[in-house]
């Protein structure tokens, strides 16, 4: 079924709610299969998803809980479709099964997480960036995945549209990872034209359905895919196995084979991969490190370091996951302290610490409140210069 | 030179994946053998069919099977195959798995496919117990069976599988054995042939794990009990289809049409699209 022009891209001025800009994200790159469940404070997310989606000719599906959604979620991705869920910290748990699924049959699909605060129930309403490490370590085994972090509602539309393109083209689940702020509060945002929106598809197999082996890699590691329904009667499992899909449950050459390749395709590809913004760094002696709404606050409270006369910038994450080390290690090669504002108990803290070897790090933690105040991080950049 | 035999199912099985890994006396390449005898008798574009199983031993059957076909994480055969059979409404989608695959750790998945009426064939292999670690009870095993953590006897009341499936809305509900290959085949071509949900449970024996606690040794033992103890009560209430030592029911139990999922899916958007 094909929809009418214009209603893929709704292209213009808008006044949006980070959520929704997500969603228009989505459809405008292409995601035509959404499977969820309801949660706060991601069902925003489904509720635009389910109005637009018909519209474009897509799918989408309430499941029974976040575990069939991702399974459902990967099962419409091996048919041919874009897929996505969105969900919050308690859905992101149950996820994590599926996700190991997706990484090890390299399941192009995006997950949104709208981080809340936990752990477990947490607070449903409140913000937090309490699921960062998550997103790296949640499922067990050793894998790769790519995870952004928006710090706009127009980056909750551009980065939706990255993570489409980053999962077609490494065929890895992609995580947006906002937190609540981003994601309820209502910004402008521009829409481009539909020409304007550059759109990633994965590779197609060159072999005949005869020669087809579904995880031998092209150059950039990544396999191409085909889809079900294409005639090539291949099969894919959970299990370790080789570039014929075949299981191999006992070949130690295989368990390596394999585990290597799945985190060396981000692992060596993360210089293009990884996308960070730098602000009044080149002579600062105090950095702050930060991501999503924590880095707005955090620009504000630079500027106004520098009005005092403190030599502060801002390396903004918008890449989280792979972790953007060398930037980081630059950084603190130059700065004489590095300052961490997170929503959490100190989480991404840690991988700023281990880049940053010598130069002292300090975490401003944040919690069950609403994000950090310019002034607090001001407080903290004036602490650290002293 | 002699002429190489070649059997005429060959095709729909990945030869390279032979042999097996199930053990002797199992009942599995039955449900196998039934699976693809079927797709040939119907005569079906194997391009267009997608096998997806679960975790256990019948799991391994998608790996068997020469079609597109995936080996999901443990209880969720039937939402990957969701999410494909919405996806491509062309495909048929067939979920072969266990009793515990699909009604302990798959359950809520089972029942909710169900009453959607998600266009999907689903078979399940029931052996009574979780084989493939080694023979624990499960949401099937019978009260007072003995298995490795029920060494005192089963004290949980099993699943009238045919039962949960009615209940939760399946188009079609069938129950054979693998004595009952012929049946178990049309059943299985029956089932390919309707829209909607299908669910067809096979009482299969397990005689390695599951039949040598419980005094059967051999699958020979297994098959005989089967065929001791078996009724057909075709359109019977399937409520009262019961197995148990004296007694397995089997037949063909609901046979109705009502819309899939996918039919009411498409129909929604394609109103929400003359709207526009």
């Amino acid at each position: 079924m094909k929809a009418k022009r214009g209603r893929e891209v709704l292209t213009g001025e808008h006044f949006w709610q980070g959520d929704y800009a997500c969603a228009e994200g989505a459809i405008a790159a292409g995601c035509r299969f959404f499977a969820g469940y309801p949660i706060t404070p991601a069902t925003e997310i489904a509720e635009t998803m389910a109005r637009r989606l018909p519209e474009v000719g897509g799918v989408y599906v309430q499941m029974e809980d976040e575990l069939g959604s991702m399974a459902a979620v990967i099962g419409a991705s091996y048919a041919g479709l874009k897929a996505m869920t969105a969900t919050s910290g308690p859905g992101f748990s149950l996820m994590q099964e599926n996700i190991g699924l997706a990484a090890m049959t390299e399941t192009p699909c995006v997950v949104v997480d709208i981080m809340r605060g936990g752990p477990s129930t947490g607070q449903p309403t409140k913000p937090g960036q309490q699921d960062v490490m998550q997103a790296k370590w949640g499922s067990h085994g050793d894998y790769e995945i790519i995870a952004l972090t928006p710090s706009s509602v127009q980056e909750m539309f551009d980065l939706t549209v990255e993570a489409f393109n980053l999962s077609e083209i490494y065929r890895v689940p992609v995580f947006v990872m906002a937190d609540e702020v981003v994601a309820h509060m209502w910004e402008r945002v521009t829409i481009p034209s539909q020409d304007k929106i550059q759109i990633a598809t994965r590779e197609k197999p060159k072999a005949s359905p005869g020669e087809y082996a579904p995880f031998q890699p092209n150059k950039n590691l990544v396999p191409p895919m085909a889809n079900f329904g294409e005639g090539y009667h291949f099969y894919a499992t959970g299990l370790t196995h080789d570039e014929t899909g075949h299981p191999q449950t006992s070949s130690a050459e295989a368990q390596q084979k394999l585990v290597h390749r799945l985190c060396d395709k981000i692992r060596k590809n993360a210089g293009k991969i990884i996308r960070v913004q730098k602000t009044l760094l080149d002579d600062a002696d105090v950095a702050v490190v930060a991501y999503g709404i924590t880095s707005r606050a955090a620009l504000s409270a630079v500027r106004d370091a520098r009005r005092e006369g403190i030599n502060a910038g801002l390396l903004r994450l918008i890449t989280l996951w792979p972790f953007p080390e060398t930037h980081v290690s630059e950084l603190a090669k130059q700065a004489d302290a590095i300052l961490v504002p997170e929503m959490n108990y100190g989480q991404l803290v840690r991988e700023v610490e281990r880049a940053a070897k010598a130069t002292e790090v300090t975490l401003l933690s944040k919690l069950g409140e609403d994000p950090h105040k310019p002034t607090e991080i001001l407080d903290a950049i004036r602490r650290t210069h002293r | 030179m002699s002429e190489e035999l070649v059997h005429p199912l060959e095709g729909f099985l990945r030869k390279e994946m032979i042999p097996h890994i199930w053990c002797e006396g199992c009942g599995n390449g039955i449900i196998l053998n039934s699976y693809v005898r079927a797709l040939d008798e119907l005569d079906l574009n194997l391009d267009k069919v997608v096998t997806v199983s679960g975790i256990g031993c019948i799991g391994r059957l998608s790996g068997y099977t020469n079609t597109d076909s995936f080996h999901t994480t443990h209880g969720r055969a039937i939402a990957f195959a969701t999410g494909v059979k919405l996806a491509n409404p062309e495909l048929k989608v067939v979920v072969i798995s266990g009793d515990g695959d699909l009604f302990a750790i798959g359950g809520n998945h089972f029942i909710h496919a169900a009453r959607r009426n998600v266009d999907l064939q689903v078979i399940c292999a029931n052996n009574f117990n979780y084989g493939m670690t080694g023979g624990q009870y499960g949401p099937t095993t019978p009260r007072e069976a003995w298995t490795t953590t029920t060494p005192y006897g089963n004290i949980e009341h099993p699943f009238n599988l045919v039962h949960l499936a009615a209940a939760s809305g399946a188009v079609y509900v069938a129950r054979w054995t693998t004595i009952h290959v012929r049946r178990l085949k049309e059943a299985i071509k029956k089932a390919l042939q309707k829209d909607g949900f299908s669910f067809i449970e096979v009482v299969t024996p397990c005689p390695e794990i599951f039949g040598r606690y419980n005094k059967m040794r051999t699958g020979l033992d297994m098959m005989n009990w089967f065929r001791r103890v078996s009724e057909i009560r075709n359109h019977s209430d399937p409520a009262k289809a019961e197995i148990t030592p004296e007694r397995i029911v089997l037949g063909e139990f609901v046979d109705e049409e009502k819309p899939t999922y996918g039919q009411l899916l498409r129909n929604m958007i394609s109103k929400v699209q003359e709207k526009q």
